[in-house]
């Protein structure tokens, strides 16, 4: 555990933006007004597949507010090819075909067209002029379906790549791959016990409270200006750059404030569409999502259909695991399957694995990131046979796990050995914790039965390129320049680690998250990389802000050696604070700007664990929580607040992808919930206080030991509300949501 | 044919000219430049765009602007007096209400509209009361406890 004392890192100061964002001041995507700004609205495809047949713009340019239109023909005529914008190889003309449909709609919302006008009404009304003839086509809509003989193909030029190996087969199967550790056979021949089940869980939405919105500018110098919320404004620079055919130094994209990401916002939707408006119009052109575009239009995170089977000797030992883990990917391939298949087992020590991973697309939205994505789904199954194994074998549930957890030097069934890690510490945080041996209380009527559960889940986190400059006032304060979208509070904790170095205090800082002209490459604000990397960076530009320090000190003093310590620059007899080295930096030497550009490495991963206290109405099915605890190894929590917030956030959407929250599908494939009242997620009232504990397992790579902690929070709730249903009622779960007429059905069942 | 609106912004007279389809929302941040107030949903079930109209606590993407002819309106922007901020806006940054900050300016207002007449709110009151705003980075626990905060810095 950390032991390391510091001045500043472990505190709580008040964020940089707070002010600004508790008066309404704080600038977000839509709050942009540029002059002569037009707005843009999107044709969307009422059909889950179709053909397009035609498209007729005639009726709505001719409207006299009508200031452009546009469709897929307007992207420039370039050959398609592969291009990896963060996300993994893709074909460019799928990226452009999400953006607007050629030939074919894959989904309902699906862009087809888009106008600009000068008002957002006039704007909605010219695209509803367009005339677009469908031919409809029979749709699937789940991975098992779609995998199935005979479905309809969403892609004619889609061949499944088997093992790595591309095949002939055409198919809505974009990849299966399978990772072997071991002898899984010959390992549950050694079982005492095997448990096996299916899972299946429902589309959900990261939700966001902010909808999509871009505004761009086709600037009369050929520059392409962009603002728009993203959670990374490289991303967005390289995607638009490479569907436009520009060269990327053409296009400047400025991050405005992002009200929520969760992942949803690391692809690119309306930016494009935008830049092609702007083009044609010779305007600044907005366009931000209503609340029905951004469910049925923009990216969730995948369905699944997953088979979990798992073997145990009679102590306990985990002897084999095998994980099958069909994920849709909606429209275009890409459901993240391969983090579900490095996380599925990846809390446990288990020698003989074999997991298949298959990446389906059927007729729903093109799916996105969502906070730990593919591993929620998976921890589902997985805590649940762990859950099961347990009671067969009469074994504590966390003793169970502690007796199986991944600890330095485990090797993963996808090759991967484990660094320092805090799966052990997360558990026994969560077995002494009190809430696991409190009393449950007595049920608050008859129908009430009373049930506690638990589950561990694991995410890997990214590292990727930051950059960050620091620029020394003579006043002694810092400017922080970087370009990580602070989502939340990260531009605090980020400075919070330069001021660290500095001998400063939180509020000598000036952090500044700035566009793509103004600073070095930085990676998305995703996989719980931003403190960590962009921290790091921070970090080493601060060491070079010391260095240059000390040189005009030397100088000053005329001396050959300088010491820095605590925030004070020595000599002999010469002592000067940072902040009165830095009004005299410019007597003997040119200003101080420190920088650093890193592409880091080892971003350790994160265990979380959740126990949670749930009262069942068996005669509702109605599920409450009741008290819930989230467990979490932060490395080393820069502001703590921030880390609470992080796992109070990713516990209660576990939450609600627990208990409500789904995509409901008609058979033709239209979202049935496509508004906030529908798909309802939790509200105040739906959940208790949400108490933490931060383990601290120091990251041994990073100078402070942090470890990401914004998703793994996220991965155990499901799980771990599904064993404590079970607990109340006698009843397993196997579907996601658990929503009450899922809960009514498997307590008649069972 | 747009609509000469008159009424009280903030605690000053003030006017505008609006569509008569457009919202109180639109109003606000599109003709008079008020961006404090934020759209989420657009149809009353998110309340980010929580203002307060005549003291009553309304969504305004629900309210159409020529409706608050006469009338008081008060929004995120007129909470704080002058450079100090209000209670409950200064609680919001020191319990770390707020992570992306987008549902804030509706929470403020709610957090107003409750503390305005109920000063002491037990837990279950301010969830219940709050259930109207959604907020999906927080999981609400540090909102709860900063509307306990400022309810009893308000009190003091």
């Amino acid at each position: 555990m950390s032991t390391t004392t510091y001045h500043l890192i472990g505190t709580r100061p008040p964020r940089h933006d707070g002010a600004d964002k508790v008066t309404g001041r704080a600038l977000y995507g839509a709050d942009l007004k540029l002059a002569g700004t037009l707005h843009g609205a999107i044709l969307r495809s009422p059909h889950a597949h179709a053909r397009i047949v035609s498209i007729d713009t005639k009726a709505a340019s001719q409207h006299p507010a009508c200031r452009a239109v546009v469709t897929a023909e307007d992207f420039p005529e370039t050959p398609d090819r592969i291009v990896d914008l963060g996300e993994g190889d893709t074909p460019l003309s799928y990226i452009r075909g999400n953006m607007l449909a050629r030939r074919k709609t894959l989904y309902q919302g699906h862009a087809v067209a888009a106008v600009a006008a000068t008002s957002p009404q006039a704007a909605a009304e010219i695209a509803a002029l367009i005339q677009v003839v469908y031919e409809p086509l029979p749709c699937v809509l789940t991975a098992p379906a779609a995998m199935a003989k005979g479905a309809p193909l969403l892609h004619g030029d889609l061949r499944c790549t088997e093992f790595g190996q591309p095949t002939t087969e055409a198919s809505n199967v974009a990849d299966h791959f399978r990772q072997v550790m071991g002898d899984s056979e010959k390992g549950f021949a050694e079982a005492d016990v095997i448990v096996e089940r299916e899972f299946t869980t429902s589309t959900v939405h990261q939700g966001y409270i902010e909808p999509h919105t871009a505004t761009a500018l086709w600037n009369n110098d050929g520059r392409l200006l962009i603002w728009c919320s993203t959670q990374g404004s490289f991303v967005v620079r390289d995607t638009v750059a490479c569907m436009l055919d520009l060269p990327v130094s053409r296009v400047r994209v400025t991050p405005m404030e992002i009200g929520g990401g969760f992942g949803g916002k690391v692809p690119v939707y309306v930016e494009p569409v935008a830049a092609l408006l702007s083009k044609k119009s010779g305007q600044p052109v907005k366009i931000t999502m209503t609340r029905r575009e951004v469910l049925e239009g923009s990216g969730p995170t995948p369905g699944s259909f997953i088979r979990v089977k798992i073997g145990a000797k009679q102590d306990g030992t985990l002897v084999a695991a095998q994980a099958y883990l069909a994920y849709e990917a909606g429209a275009y391939p890409g459901a993240m399957v391969a983090p579900a298949a490095t996380c599925v087992f990846a809390a446990y020590d288990i020698a003989n694995q074999t997991i298949d991973g298959y990446d389906v697309v059927v007729n729903k939205p093109s799916t996105a990131p969502y906070r730990a994505p593919g591993a929620t789904n998976a921890a589902f199954a997985t805590e649940t046979v762990l859950d099961e194994i347990a009671e067969k074998l009469k074994l504590d549930p966390l003793a169970l796990r502690l007796k199986n957890a991944s600890k330095e030097g485990t090797r993963r069934a996808d090759g991967a050995k484990f660094r320092r890690i805090g799966c052990v510490e997360v558990l026994e945080t969560m077995k002494a914790h009190p809430h696991y041996t409190a009393p449950l209380g007595e049920p608050s009527h008859a129908e009430a039965k009373r049930g506690r559960g638990v589950a561990v889940g694991f995410w890997m986190n990214a590292g990727l390129p930051s950059s960050c400059t620091l620029n020394v006032h003579a006043d002694g304060s810092v400017g922080l320049i970087e370009g990580s979208t602070d989502i939340g509070g990260s531009r605090t904790s980020i400075a919070m680690m330069a001021a660290e170095v500095l001998g400063l205090q939180a509020d000598d800082m000036r952090p500044s998250v700035v566009d793509t002209d103004t600073i070095g490459y930085t990676g998305v604000t995703g996989g719980s990389r931003t403190t960590f990397a962009t921290g790091w960076a921070a970090y080493e530009a601060a060491q070079d802000v010391v260095k240059q320090m000390k040189e005009r000190a030397a100088k000053l003093w005329k001396v050959d050696e300088v010491h820095f310590a605590d925030g004070v620059f020595s000599a002999g007899e010469h002592r000067l604070s940072f902040k009165e080295l830095a009004a005299r930096v410019g007597e003997v030497g040119a200003p101080v700007v420190g920088r650093a550009s890193i592409n880091a490495k080892g971003p350790g991963g994160s265990f979380a664990g959740a126990i949670v206290d749930v009262e069942v109405d068996v005669e509702t099915g109605k599920t409450s929580i009741l008290r819930f605890t989230c467990v979490q190894d932060a490395g080393k929590a820069i502001h703590p607040s921030y880390v609470e917030g992080q796992m109070q956030g990713g516990s209660v959407q576990g939450i609600g992808w627990a208990l409500n929250e789904e995509y409901f599908m008609s058979p033709e494939g239209r979202m049935m919930n496509a508004s906030f009242l529908d798909y309802r997620m939790p509200t105040a009232l739906d959940v208790p206080m949400i108490d933490t504990a931060i383990v601290e397992v120091p990251n041994p790579v990073h100078p402070y030991g942090v470890r990401g902690v914004g998703e793994a929070n996220i991965v155990s709730p499901p799980a771990a509300i599904a064993n404590a249903i079970h607990a109340a009622t006698g009843c397993r779960m196997r579907h996601l949501p658990m929503n009450p007429p899922s809960v009514l059905a498997a307590i008649q069942q069972c | 044919m747009k609509v000469h609106v008159q009424f009280t912004l903030n605690g000053e007279p003030a006017e505008f000219l609006a569509e008569p389809r457009q919202t109180l929302l639109e109003c606000l941040r599109d003709n008079l430049n008020l961006t404090g107030t934020k759209e989420g949903c657009g149809d009353g079930n998110c309340g980010s765009c929580s203002v307060l109209l005549d003291g009553q606590l309304v969504t305004s993407c629900l309210v159409l602007g020529v409706e608050t002819q006469g009338q008081r309106v008060d929004t995120v922007e007129g909470i704080a007096k002058g450079s100090t901020l209000h209670p409950i806006q200064k609680a919001f940054i020191d319990h770390a209400a707020l992570q992306c900050g987008i549902c804030t300016p509706g929470f403020l207002m709610a957090t107003k509209a409750l503390l305005d007449h109920e000063p002491n709110p037990t837990e279950p009151q301010i969830r219940l009361w709050l259930a109207n705003n959604l907020c999906r980075c927080t999981g609400y626990d540090k909102i709860v406890r900063a509307v306990q905060a400022a309810a009893a810095e308000m009190r003091a």
